[in-house]
């Protein structure tokens, strides 16, 4: 369990790397109902102007989180949970490869405590999430209830 | 077709109740690749003091993405959905969602701010049980693109 009274802003949590490919893309589509042609249909996709198939930017939300729910101990102490999407993650398929066990786009988290509220207990984590040096999510921050 | 400004300030009430069932909690971990074991093992959800099966923290998305539907297929709203792009997302959890949860969602479109021929939609669903306890409030911003955009 985390002490809250040795947390101290600035502190880092950790890091993770997720790593997202089209067999992914397809159960997230399912698991979620979000069924929009963009995150695995690469015709769809470059007819609407985006370089290729695109990952849920809630797929990277949702696993994002993992690194604070790990931390916590309990992703049920995720009280409050926030992002910008800004920039999309690409998920290729190259040629010769096979989609179910490609190896996928590495999206890279890390986290440090943002603000701590002593009154509520609450410690602030600011998400850090970027693919191939580029953020992808903005102003990703997760409340934890301590 | 353009959006129409007079959205804001609309709610939808809730539809058919969403029933949280186990293995959709597992398979919507394994799709985010959740690893805790609350969200797939009973007893460890227990040692956590949860009733069930936990979700994980953003598996609200499911019932705020059928409240958004709506309004999507409104005829009114002039929003065209091969032109949606989710711009943000935030979850505000009021207790943890568990299996067993039967949620129903109210939803309220906040804002709707012209964006070049398009536009930026605020919605915000009211989630609770059906006996009217308050489980989660999701905040969505969908930038619909205009025409040339």
């Amino acid at each position: 369990m985390i002490d809250f009274d040795t947390l101290e802003k600035g502190q880092p949590i950790g890091t993770a790397t997720i790593r997202v490919n089209r067999a992914d893309l397809v159960r997230y589509a399912g698991a979620s109902g979000d069924f929009n042609p963009i995150h695995w249909n690469e015709r769809f996709a470059t007819e609407v102007g985006l370089p290729g198939v695109i990952a849920h930017g809630m797929f990277t939300m949702g696993s994002a989180v993992q690194l604070v729910s790990d931390w916590a101990g309990n992703p049920g102490a995720v009280i409050d949970y926030q992002t910008r999407f800004t920039k999309p993650v690409p998920v290729a398929d190259p040629a010769g490869s096979n989609p179910s066990d490609f190896e996928g786009t590495a999206i890279e988290i890390s986290g440090t405590i943002g603000a701590l509220d002593a009154e509520a207990r609450t410690a602030r984590v600011d998400l850090t999430v970027s693919v191939e040096g580029t953020k992808v999510l903005v102003k990703a921050q997760a409340v934890v209830q301590l | 077709m353009s959006i129409n400004p007079e959205l804001a300030g609309r709610i939808y009430p809730a539809q058919d109740p969403y029933m949280v069932g186990r293995e959709k909690i597992r398979e919507f971990a394994a799709a985010v690749k959740a690893t805790h074991r609350a969200h797939y093992d009973l007893d460890a959800a227990a040692e956590l003091g949860h009733r069930d099966l936990l979700a994980p923290p953003t598996f609200a998305i499911i019932v705020a993405q059928q409240a958004d539907a709506q309004l999507i297929a409104d005829p009114a709203s002039g929003i065209d959905f091969s032109r949606v792009v989710h711009a943000d997302q935030r979850f505000t959890h009021h207790r943890p969602i568990v299996a067993g949860d039967e949620l129903v969602a109210e939803l309220h479109v906040d804002t709707v701010r012209p964006m070049g021929g398009g536009a930026m939609i605020t919605t915000r669903s009211e989630i609770s049980t059906v006996a009217g306890e308050l489980v989660a409030t999701t905040v969505s911003s969908l930038l619909v693109r205009g025409e040339d955009q």
